[in-house]
């Protein structure tokens, strides 16, 4: 399998800021990459890069076999890309925004006015179809920028922040065309903020902070990078919390994280089931009311956390937990 | 789709785009339709009332300065809706886009001579209301017309260059109401220039606003051998003068229009 989106060492800097530092991945083709990271991370910049609306200060990169800086027009061609910020034409109605972007894919008037409507009924716009889109809500023009990322039917798209301001249904719509699009045989590049999406959508995962990667890998790969299970326990009253926070730092095989506005406790812990049993007795006997109790495996938040809270500070706790 | 092709086919979808914006914006189209009304009624009864041209009516002297003015108005329309959408994620989009980036600046320029097109066709019609006539051929009426089109088509891609090189549309207008007054009105559209004291006279007749309305008068015979000919020759042969203006403007501004663009849109 070759891969649609290649990156080496791609390098942006705006004045002192070095927006991306070496980036390098790969995108195997059909398959989808999420790009996670805190705000200011690097994620639009890489993504800008990589659909040529940036030129990056360093490296190298291609998409469908196209090189960013020489090969622009042609690159183009094989894109969809909607941007974080929605880039349609407000005076337009929806299906005007749509048809213009595909006369611009060069698809001819026809072809253009059908997949319009086609991609309207989908992103369920129809009932607005022939209003300006400046009468939009913020998700329903949101909607209309994703739509125009899949006039052209592109081989490799870009959704930066995708579902950002979508409400559940629609949100579940953008999840299924992306799953449709994907089993057909699209690659897809998306940012997101929200761990559930890229648990659901990625094959892979990179995390990403000040503009180099810090982790990648599938979902479970990053959760098992990150220590097995979790105990997690929530006590009934805010005195205890202490008690039970030392207690289950002796089962600890990491940072405990304290959670004191709901009165929850976790740790990773090795050999799961024991541990929870030990705890649950060294509790009862110092007489702390555990109102729940549990097991889990790590989420995807557990890993952006710890990640990333490793690179916002090196003497953090967690840090030292991540980085071993 | 060629080289060739591609420009002109992306540049007419882009047209076709800002001509719908422009339909929509009741404000835009009501200035690009009601300023040449309201400064033809305005010049024609009011400083028609006073104005004395040796020789014929005001009107007739008039109406081919409202046209050339009527340009230069509605490029400042133009030219403000380039700065908003600059401002806007649109041309992100049309970057993303496998389009000719040239196609751009081709659709802004087609949908300003689209424009002004219609304005002119509505203060020609104004014009024969209030008086105004064509005194020579048609076939030299139609190359009045065409020339003011010329003008008007070159003058949209120095409105670009300018919209893009200030970008916001605050500083677009304060810089165009600055550019635009003394051209309009330190020139022969409204007054017979020869009256005006030397250091303004000599630049009314080295305005290119003048030569260009010079030679629309020319063209539609809305002349009088009672006035004083100027010896400048910008007026003196201002159908060729007026071509060789057009021809530096779209010269000069259509690649730097260009580069300017390729900059606003990659900041
Ligand atoms: N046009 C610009 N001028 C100056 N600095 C910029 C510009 N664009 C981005 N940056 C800087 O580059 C860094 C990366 O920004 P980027 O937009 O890629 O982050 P992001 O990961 O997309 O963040 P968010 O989650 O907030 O969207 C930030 O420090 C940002 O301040
Ligand atoms: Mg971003």
């Amino acid at each position: 399998m070759s891969d649609a989106i290649t990156a080496e060492g791609l390098v942006k800097r705006y004045g002192e800021v070095t927006a991306l530092d070496g980036l390098s991945f790969a995108v195997p083709q059909g398959t989808v990459l999420a790009l996670l990271g805190p705000n200011g991370a690097g994620k639009t910049t890489t993504v800008r890069v990589l659909t040529t609306l940036l030129r990056p200060d360093g490296g190298r990169a291609t998409v469908a076999g196209c090189d960013v800086v020489g090969d622009a027009r042609r690159l183009r061609s094989s894109i969809g890309l909607s941007g974080q910020y929605a880039a349609v034409d407000e005076h337009l109605t929806g299906a005007e925004n749509l048809e213009m972007i595909g006369r611009l894919y060069h698809l001819g008037a026809r072809r253009s006015k059908a997949r319009a409507r086609e991609l309207l009924e989908r992103f369920d716009l129809t009932d607005a179809a022939d209003r300006p889109v400046k009468g939009y809500s913020g998700g329903m023009r949101r909607r209309i920028d994703l739509a125009g990322a899949l006039v052209a039917d592109p081989p490799v798209l870009f959704l930066d922040e995708p579902t950002t301001g979508l409400d559940p249904r629609a949100r579940a719509a953008l999840w299924d065309a992306i799953s449709e699009l994907v089993a057909a045989g699209s690659t897809l590049l998306l940012t997101t903020q929200y761990m559930e999406e890229a648990d659901h959508l990625a094959d892979q995962i990179m995390v990403v902070d000040h503009g180099r990667a810090i982790a990648r890998g599938t979902a479970d790969e990053l959760k098992d990078q990150i220590g097995g299970n979790r105990i997690e326990l929530t006590v009934t009253d805010a005195a205890e919390l202490e008690t039970a926070r030392q207690t289950l730092a002796r089962f600890a095989v990491g940072a405990v994280r304290t959670v004191p506005e709901s009165l929850q406790i976790t740790a990773p812990v090795t050999d799961g089931p024991e541990s929870l049993r030990q705890v649950l007795g060294l509790l009862a006997d110092a007489g702390v009311r555990v109102r729940d109790a549990g097991l889990r495996r790590p989420t995807l938040d557990d890993v952006y956390l710890t990640l990333t809270g490793h690179q916002a500070s090196g003497t953090d706790p967690q840090a030292r937990e991540a980085a071993r | 789709m060629n080289a060739l092709t591609m420009p002109i086919a992306d540049g007419w979808t882009i047209a076709r785009r800002n001509t719908l914006k422009i339909r929509r914006s009741p404000d835009l189209l009501g200035s690009a339709i009601m300023f040449p009304i309201v400064f033809v009624l305005m010049f024609a009864y009011v400083f028609g009332s006073v104005i004395d041209v040796p020789g014929m009516s005001y009107r007739e002297f008039l109406l081919p300065g409202i046209f050339v003015q009527a340009v230069i108005m509605s490029a400042q329309i133009t030219g403000y809706t380039l700065t908003l959408d600059l401002q806007k994620g649109i041309f992100d989009r049309f970057r993303s886009l496998p389009m000719a980036p040239s196609g751009v600046l081709i659709g802004q320029t087609v949908s300003d001579l689209l424009m002004n097109l219609a304005s002119l066709v509505v203060m020609a019609v104004m014009g024969l209301i209030v008086g105004w006539r064509v005194h020579t051929s048609p076939y030299e009426a139609v190359l009045g017309f065409g020339l003011l089109l010329l003008f008007a088509y070159a003058f949209s891609w120095f409105t670009a260059a300018v919209a893009l090189a200030l970008r916001t549309p605050e500083s677009f207008n304060n810089i165009a109401t600055m550019l635009s007054f003394p051209l309009m009105f330190i020139s022969n559209a409204f007054l017979d220039s020869s009256a005006l004291p030397t250091p303004l006279r000599v630049v009314a007749e080295w305005n290119p606003v003048s030569t260009i309305t010079q030679a629309v008068r020319d063209l539609f015979g809305n002349t009088s051998t009672a006035m004083k000919t100027s010896d400048a020759w910008p007026l003196h042969h201002a159908i060729p003068a007026a071509l060789l203006w057009i021809a530096v403007i779209l010269v000069v501004f259509i690649p730097l229009a260009t580069r300017l663009y390729k900059k606003a849109v990659s900041a």
